[in-house]
Order: C-alpha cells, then structure tokens, then sequence
C-alpha cells in the first residue's frame, strides 16, 4: 500500500495559507484568509453559495494567483510555480479532467507524463487497476457512467502520489453506493498521511471522514473546529448558512 | 458623488480640456480657410490634409500608448493602466475613423480614386482594425482582470505588428512603383502650410488628450458606480 | 531531452492523438478548403485573368480561411471537462504548454495545406513541379508566423461567447504581412523569378516569425494564467 511519508516532522503542515486575499475586479472575495493542513487530516469546508469556497481552493491548487499571501506546500511557496510543490497537489474536482477522445489508458500516460513520471504507460495502467478499471482502460471517457467516470477522476488526480489532495464538490452527482465508495477510498488514503481540504455544499456527505470543520462566509472564516461529535449539534450554530 | 470624488475632477479637466480643444478647431478652420495659400495642383479639397494628417498621427499616437500602457500594465498589474489603455483605444478608434472617411473624400475629386494604398492610410486602416479587434475582445470579457490581461496581450502584439505592416508596404512599393505618386503630403510645405499644419498637429493632440482624461474619468466613475451596486 | 521540449511533445501528442481518433476538425478544414477552391474557379472569368495570375492569392486566401477553422480547436478541447486545470495544475512551464499547442496546430494547418495543395493544382491546372521545394519552404516559415499569433488568440477566443467571430477579428491584421510576402514569393516561383527578387520577403517572414514565436511565448502565461 503506497504511503505517503517523506516530510521530517510528521507533524508539520503539508499546506499552509497566510493572508490569502482574492478580488474579483474591485470586489474582495477573500478577506486574509489562514489555513493549515497535517498529514492525514481532512478539512470540510461549508459555506453558503459565493462565499469563496471554490476560489479558496483554485488558491490552493495554484490555479490562481493570490492578491496578497502565499501558499505553502510541504514548506515550499506555490509562487513561481515550484514544480516540487506543484507536484505535491492533486485535484478531485467534480468535473473528470479528461479528455473524450483518448481513452482511459492514454488520459492517465498523459498525466503520468506531465507530472513527469519515469514509467508513465506502466503507472497508467496500475493507477486504473487499483481503482478496477482495469478492463475499462481502453474506453472513453465518454462511454462511463458518471460513478466511474469519477473513479478514473480520483485514479488521474492519485496518480503522482501528491501529500495534499484537493476536493471540489466530488460527491456532485454521485448515487448512494458511488458516494459510499469514494468516502471509504478517501478514509484509506486517510490513513495513509494524505492531506485533504473538500469543499462542499452537503456536509452531511463528508462528515464523517472530516477530522476538521470549517465554514466560510463572505470569504471569512466563522467557524473553524475538530470534528467531534454529531453533524445535528453543529448544525443548528450554522443554519443560516449552511444545509445539510 | 461628492465635489471631491476623484473622478469628477478627472471627468471636469477632460472636459474643459477637450472644449479648449474644440475652440482650438475652430481657429485652425479659420486658419486653415482664410490664412492659408491654396495649394496649386489640388485646389481647395487640398486643405482637408488639415485634418487628415493630424488625425493619422493621432491614431498613431493612441495605439502607440495602447501599447506601452498594456507592457506596463502586464509588468505593474496596475488596474489603472488598463483604464488608461481602454480609454486611449476608444478615441484612437475615433481618430482613425475620422482618418479613414477623410482620405477618400480627399482622393475623390482629387485622383478620382476612393482609395488609395499608399503608406499613410494603409498603416491607419490596419490600425483601425486593430482597435476594433481590441474593443471587441474587452466588450465580450466580464471578468475585469482577464479582460485587462487579454487586452493588454492583444495591445503588445499588436503595437510589434506595426513596424511589420510598414515594412510590408514599404517591400511592395519598392517593388511596385506606382505609376502616379500618391503622396498626400508634399514633400516640403511652404512656411504658411507648414504652420497651419503643426498648430493643427498640436490642437489635436489637445483634443486627444482631453478626450482620453474624460473617457478615464467616466471609466473610474463607471467602475465606483457598479461597485456601489454590488454592495448594495 | 530537456524537460520542457519533452512536456511540448507530449502536449503536441496528445493533441494530435484526440485529432486523429475525432477527425472533426481536420475534415471540416479541409472539406472548407475545397469549397473555398471551388467557388474561386467558378467566380473568376478564365478569358479575363489566367490562372497564374490568380493563383497564388487563391491558395493563400484559401490556406488562410482553412487555419482558421483548425485553429480553434486547440483550446476547445481544453474546455471540456475542465481539462485546462489539470495541465496549469501539473508542474508544466507554460513555455512548454504554448509550444506544445504551436506544435500540435503547425501539425493541423500543415496538414491540411498539403491536402489542398493537390486540390489547387486539379482546379487551376497550374505546374507545381519546378517551384515545390520553394513552395514548401514559403508555407512553413509564413505558416509558423500565423500559427503562433493564432495560437495565442485561440486561447483568449475561447473565453468569450462568440470564439468562432472573435478569432477571425483578432488575427486577421496579424494574417497580412505572412500572407502578402507568401503571395509574393509565391507568385514569383510560379513564374520562375530568380532568388533575389523573393529575399527582401523571406527576409520579412523570417523575421515575423522569430519576432512573434517569442514574443508569444513570452505572453502566453498571461494568457493562461488569472
């Protein structure tokens, strides 16, 4: 089972935001945002619509650039794209980041390639196995039901073996024993040492798994806390702004 | 808005700055009209060479800023040099129209052609249509820093385009001597042309200059307005 | 290998490798490309100008409409699917990602010039044989030059509602000093002209090319990059 070790102290944050401030045109959209992530900690970020969840994350990934503050990944700055920090990050988001017209195999060995992998058909190929779909790799992405369509997702994103893996709504769209699926895959990388922040609109769906918490409002935090206890006593503080 | 909004004093000297202008039209006319000898081979239409030269130049002048002010704005990130650049391509724009209209009512009765290719007006046509390419790009962006990144693109590629077109027309001219030289301009101008000309030169570029401070003053109040209404 | 070349071809791979088991834009352009042959020979009148005297406009023109259709799919199929994200993402220079994408279009344009090529020769019945190599020659260094600007707006195009219009009115000022010494050199190897009539253009589309593949290069991350 691939683990996901190598930092020095096990305790340091494998990301870290300091003052991360986001506009769009004259409109803030994120007010000197903090954050920080151990190995093998889950961040469940709720939120109301607009409140800069998405954009938090975008930051986080390095997919946007921020105004003011800094990213850190596993102690290195995502300015200048780092490319040993860039390495790090992966990517769930709820769209599948494949390409329709190559099949599953040839998506993955171009990923493999990108992160710059020595043997990418070879990685491609485990990466799909490990997720079954093995007998699928010559598909298209097109062809997939939208539970396994995400399971290539998931397979693309874990491919480089990132620290830090970034969630966007992944549960969008998934039925019952997809969503089960995804949440008992993300509990194994878990409790390997893989660091996660997961957007969501439905806390309900990652409560569970979630060892921390938050909740952003008009890019503001207003609630960050371990995860302890029932989702129905943290609810009611929050019902104005989040569902369940 | 209040008497000390930024943009209200900005909006009030482009104004006053382009009435100014627009009375300095007024004594170029008359210069123009009543102070200025008639040119021998054209005749009267000649004197809209007063108004043509000067608005070629400032087209030129305003794609040239288009430009400087997009390097500037992808080295600064100053939101306020993508304003400037904007406002600059829309009265250059204007100028390179006025150009534009200008030439083939001057060639007309003159050499009896609409158009002619001579350097002049086929730099300013392809800098007209650079204009538009860039105000078409900015109107279809809503994200306020794309729109700026992708307009200041667009305005460095286009201002490294210039010197190409020149030399275009320059290589097909050499080796396509025209039979009867089209040259707007003669190659030198008595002292009382030349006169009326550079004062023309100069009241333009006022106008210029006052049409470029209003438009940035509306743009900055356009901006304050929409943030308001966001707020709200 | 050097690791940006590297990215480049596998970005050019991938591109070419979707083209070919879609074929969509390819056959649009060269289909287009045809039509546009096609109406040319019927709208000329053959007493009034001979084919050599039109032909290398025709080709140009022809080439020129057809890149415009094949460029836009190269940034198309980033949309899809968020598959941007995932290259910007990657620890990928965006050197490597524009000149992947250079490539991976210089592949579409160039292919579907040499299958029209043949479409001019049947239409206009003009002899290629002694002028080809120059021919080639001409079309890769004024196809580079359009190419890369191309490229560049494809990727900004593709963020606006009308790409399909805003691509043309972007490039098109950017099409006209490739083309004209294309037609240029063009017209002069049909007609069998000496060298030193055609260096002052090549000279000019060399130029073009090594001004605007860096100055594209150098501006593609604003263009990629919010």
């Amino acid at each position: 089972m691939p683990s996901y070790d190598g930092a020095a102290d096990p305790a340091a944050p494998v990301l870290e935001a300091r003052g991360l401030r986001r506009s769009f045109g004259r409109v803030r959209v994120l007010h000197d945002i903090d954050l920080t992530l151990a190995a093998g900690e889950a961040l469940a970020v709720a939120g109301p619509n607009g409140a800069g969840k998405s954009t938090l994350l975008r930051l986080l990934a390095g997919l946007l650039r921020p105004a003011a503050g800094e990213v850190r990944v596993l102690g290195r700055s995502l300015r200048g794209g780092d490319a040993a920090a860039r390495r790090a990050i992966g990517l769930l988001s709820h769209q599948s980041l494949l390409y329709d017209d190559l099949t599953l195999a040839e998506n993955l060995t171009f990923a493999a390639k990108l992160y710059g992998l020595s043997h990418p058909a070879a990685a491609a190929r485990a990466a799909l196995e490990a997720a079954g779909l093995g007998d699928r790799s010559g598909a298209l992405p097109s062809r997939l039901s939208r539970g396994l369509l995400q399971r290539a997702a998931i397979a693309r994103a874990l491919l480089h073996r990132p620290r830090v893996l970034l969630l966007d709504e992944p549960f969008t769209a998934l039925d019952a024993a997809a969503a089960a699926r995804l949440r008992e895959m993300l509990r194994e990388r878990l409790t390997e040492g893989l660091g996660m922040v997961i957007v969501t609109h439905h806390l309900a769906e990652v409560w569970e798994i979630a060892t921390r918490v938050a909740v952003m409002v008009d890019g503001r935090w207003v609630a960050d806390q371990p995860r302890t206890g029932a989702l129905e006593a943290f609810l009611p503080r929050y019902r104005t702004w989040i569902d369940a | 808005m209040t008497t000390t909004d930024p943009s209200a004093r900005i909006i009030a000297r482009g104004l006053r700055t382009s009435v100014a202008a627009l009375a300095g039209l007024a004594v170029v006319y008359v210069l123009a009209i009543g102070f200025t000898p008639v040119e021998a081979r054209q005749g009267v239409a000649q004197k809209i060479f007063y108004l043509h030269v000067p608005s070629a130049w400032c087209a030129l002048l305003a794609f040239s800023l288009v430009g400087i002010g997009s390097a500037l704005y992808l080295w600064l990130q100053d939101p306020r040099l993508d304003r400037f650049a904007a406002a600059s391509a829309e009265v250059g724009v204007a100028f390179a129209a006025v150009m534009l209209t200008t030439g083939p009512i001057w060639a007309k009765p003159i050499w009896g052609t609409w158009w002619t290719w001579d350097a002049r007006l086929t730099l300013t046509l392809f800098l007209f249509f650079l204009f538009v390419g860039y105000l078409a790009l900015r109107a279809s962006l809503h994200d306020p820093a794309e729109r700026a990144r992708f307009s200041a693109v667009v305005g460095i590629l286009g201002m490294l385009l210039v010197p190409f077109i020149h030399l275009s027309v320059y290589l097909f001219r050499t080796l396509h001597p025209q039979p009867i030289v089209l040259k707007p301009s003669a190659p030198s101008l008595p002292p009382e042309m030349l006169r009326t000309l550079l004062v023309s030169t100069a009241v333009f570029t006022l106008l210029y200059i006052g049409l470029v401070t209003l438009r940035y003053g509306l743009a900055m109040a356009e901006e304050a307005r929409e943030e308001a209404g966001d707020a709200a | 290998m050097p690791e940006t070349l590297r990215l480049a071809l596998a970005i050019a791979g991938k591109d070419i490798r979707a083209e070919l088991r879609s074929r969509t834009a390819l056959l649009s352009a060269i289909v287009f490309a045809a039509l546009v042959l096609v109406v040319f020979n019927f709208a000329r009148d053959p007493t009034a100008l001979s084919a050599v005297d039109l032909a290398p406009s025709v080709l140009w023109v022809t080439f020129a409409l057809a890149a415009m259709v094949a460029l836009n799919r190269a940034f198309t199929i980033e949309r899809e699917h968020g598959a941007l994200d995932g290259l910007l993402l990657a620890p990928l220079p965006r050197s490597a990602l524009f000149a992947g994408k250079l490539l991976a279009n210089l592949a579409f344009v160039g292919t579907v010039e040499a299958l029209t090529l043949p479409l001019f020769v049947l239409f206009f019945n003009v002899d290629l044989r002694a002028a080809l190599p120059g021919i080639i020659g001409v079309t890769v260094l004024a196809t580079v030059g359009f190419v890369s600007v191309g490229t560049i707006f494809s990727a900004m195009a593709v963020r606006t509602r009308f790409a399909e219009l805003m691509l043309p009115v972007l490039l098109l000022p950017f099409m006209v000093p490739p083309l004209i010494g294309a037609v240029q050199v063009t017209a002069r190897l049909l007609a069998g002209r000496p060298m030193s009539e055609m260096l002052g253009w090549l000279r000019l589309l060399a130029l073009y090319d090594v001004v605007f593949v860096t100055l594209c290069t150098m501006v593609f991350p604003a263009v990629v990059d919010e």
